[in-house]
């Protein structure tokens, strides 16, 4: 009985064709709206995030600076430098930081048999891998402690590095690599990655060493640059103070000078990217939202007009015996029909968009799509609901009719 | 069958009250065949839809086969609909996108009989008023009188006690006109009772019992018990 009945509703619709197309596609273009929308926020702020994070997630970059308020006996405007043990220093003397490196850095000519090219040198302590996001490609590793120990002349390099100097396929790892005049083993290449932020070139243009062979070789007095991170990164902001107390305390400069140890801390960018592209995605699935209102108040439109050009069919059935609740049951299968359809066709339509837009060479810009989904499941869900409640109106006046006033249309 | 006592309908348009029906009275028998004549706007479409359950009346009583249907909700108004009256109207009512069977096999459809059986209803009814080749057409694809038959097998197909129809003629030619009136008096031969709304005097020579309603009260009523 019930499936004869949806069969009849089903009839009925395909008999009003133009009508029912355009509800749907009022329906599946709503829905493949809000989709691909909420599917470009998310791409766009992975995408973004991703790229910031290649340089890494949540640390502190400390620099010397010069002093700009006199302390202790001491004018403002000394320059100050780092030596390699503030590192140290730092890392007994501030809890809070978890990890923490120097980093030295020299441009150096390297060469691999003929090929001959400078490159930026860089050493630094193991825990820099972490912290730094330095990722080795599978079959190879980043600096060790035992490197660092031993003081082995290793190194792990670039991969735009590699493929300069060891040329297109070629896997450097085992490999020896002259760096001004002194042979070094390769024991890593890091992994293609994105990175937006730097603050001494790109990761992939750069070779790293441990310190402790840097230092044997060069002998520098002072580091290029400190990089920390905190224990719990909502502390970041305590252990940064903490840092300019102790170097403040060792150095004697005010611990209010912040032009005397210039800190980039990279949890400020992403507070604000987070804070921003949740605002932004909020803004889509409003935009979103709003367009399946519009389409709601289509459906809503539509089975009025419905109920009214039908009005003395209804009172027909209703003389030949139908039910109040089979004609509300009709229109609500009617209107769940053309939701159901319009939505997963939309839906359907929306992966089709993705599939191509990820497939075509947009990635630079929007990232790679992805359908998040717990978004999926609750665009489908909001656009269900805002269908039947349009359709419900409709459907409970097309019930409400007076058989009598109803026939005579 | 069906008695009517003192029937009153009064309609509120606003700040006017039509009384269209001025109290009536009316007995109709089983197996009778009653035709309703007066001028428009008298009350008879008004006593039509009171009679087949559409609407109620403002005050007295309507009884069919025993039941007050005062006491009926809009359910129950639905089923006995269903099971107990057929309707036929002047512009026949069949709905435009459903074949002749889809049409005559609604109202089973309704009442939830099952599939088998109600094949068999439908078709034994559509042959029985001739359209067992027409089974497959839609409305437009069907004369006028064609059109009404597959209201009649309609109304028929529960086994309705009685047949109401309004003006089941009016929009037909002569010649189908006839063919229609003709159907309704075998239906009437072979037992049902019918009441029927018609100015169409070819009723006249079929039956002598007719009801004549004028200004909301019945003026004269022949054979009528």
């Amino acid at each position: 009985m019930i499936i004869k009945n949806i069969i009849q509703i089903l009839r009925e619709l395909s008999k009003q064709k133009m009508r029912t197309m355009l509800t749907l596609f009022g329906i599946f273009w709503g829905t493949t709206s809000v989709i691909l929308l909420l599917s470009f926020g998310i791409a766009t702020k992975s995408s973004v995030s991703k790229t910031m994070h290649g340089m890494g997630e949540q640390i502190c970059i400390i620099w010397a600076g010069k002093t700009s308020i006199s302390y202790g006996g001491f004018p403002k405007g000394r320059q100050l430098s780092w030596y390699n043990d503030d590192a140290h220093y730092l890392k007994d003397n501030v809890p809070l930081i978890d990890d923490i490196s120097p980093q030295y850095d020299r441009w150096l000519p390297v060469n691999v048999g003929a090929k001959k090219q400078n490159f930026s040198v860089n050493a630094v302590w193991p825990d820099f891998k972490e912290m730094r996001n330095m990722i080795p490609r599978q079959g190879s590793r980043f600096i060790s402690s035992l490197d660092q120990e031993k003081r082995r002349r290793v190194v792990f390099i670039g991969n735009e590095v590699e493929k300069t100097m060891f040329g297109e396929g070629v896997d450097a790892v085992g490999r020896l690599m002259y760096i001004d005049g002194i042979p070094f083993t390769v024991v890593g290449v890091i992994i293609e990655k994105e990175q937006d932020g730097s603050y001494n070139g790109r990761d992939k243009d750069a070779i790293f060493m441990p310190t402790s062979t840097y230092l044997a070789i060069y002998g520098d007095r002072y580091v290029n640059n400190m990089v920390a991170r905190a224990k719990d990164i909502t502390k970041t902001e305590q252990m940064k103070k903490a840092i300019i107390a102790a170097m403040a305390k060792k150095y004697r400069f005010s611990p209010e000078d912040e032009q005397a140890l210039p800190i980039w801390d990279t949890t400020e960018m992403d507070q604000f990217l987070g804070t921003f592209f949740n605002g932004f995605t909020i803004f889509l699935g409003i935009v979103g939202v709003m367009t399946l209102i519009v389409g709601g108040i289509g459906i809503a439109n539509i089975m009025y007009v419905i109920v009214e050009e039908r009005t003395s069919e209804i009172g027909v059935k209703r003389a030949i015996g139908a039910k109040k609740r089979l004609i509300l049951f009709q229109y609500i299968v009617e209107t769940f029909v053309i939701a159901s359809i319009g939505t997963t066709s939309g839906f359907l339509f929306a992966l089709l968009m993705i599939f191509a837009i990820n497939k075509a060479p947009l990635d630079d810009f929007v990232g790679t799509l992805e359908l998040n989904p717990f978004i999926a499941v609750t665009s489908i869900f909001i656009i269900s609901m805002i269908t039947f409640i349009a359709g419900w109106g409709p459907a409970k006046r097309a019930s409400e009719l007076d058989p009598v006033v109803a026939i005579n249309g | 069958m069906i008695r009517m006592e003192k029937i009153r309908k009064i309609y509120s348009t606003g700040k006017v009250d039509v009384e269209a029906l001025r109290g009536v009275n009316l007995h109709i028998k089983k197996g009778d065949f009653v035709t309703v004549i007066g001028p428009s706007g008298s009350g008879k479409s008004t006593l039509m839809n009171i009679m087949g359950c559409l609407d109620k009346p403002t005050t007295g009583d309507y009884i069919l086969n025993g039941t007050n249907i005062k006491n009926l909700n809009d359910n129950q108004l639905s089923e006995l609909r269903n099971h107990e009256i057929g309707f036929v109207f002047q512009n026949f009512n069949l709905l435009p996108y459903a074949s002749a069977y889809e049409n005559v096999e609604m109202p089973l459809l309704f009442a939830g009989v099952g599939g088998k059986k109600r094949k068999q209803k439908v078709e034994a009814i559509l042959n029985k008023v001739g359209l067992s080749d027409r089974m497959d057409h839609r409305p437009n694809e069907l004369s006028g009188g064609q059109k009404q038959r597959v209201a009649i097998a309609r109304a028929l197909v529960n086994d309705p006690n009685i047949i109401l129809a309004d003006e089941p003629t009016g929009n037909l030619d002569s010649h189908s006109g006839r063919e229609i009136m003709e159907l309704f008096v075998n239906l009437w031969q072979e037992g049902h009772t019918i009441v029927m709304i018609t100015h169409d005097p070819r009723a006249k020579e079929y039956t002598d019992n007719f009801v004549n309603i004028t200004d909301g009260k019945i003026l004269r009523e022949e054979l009528v018990a």
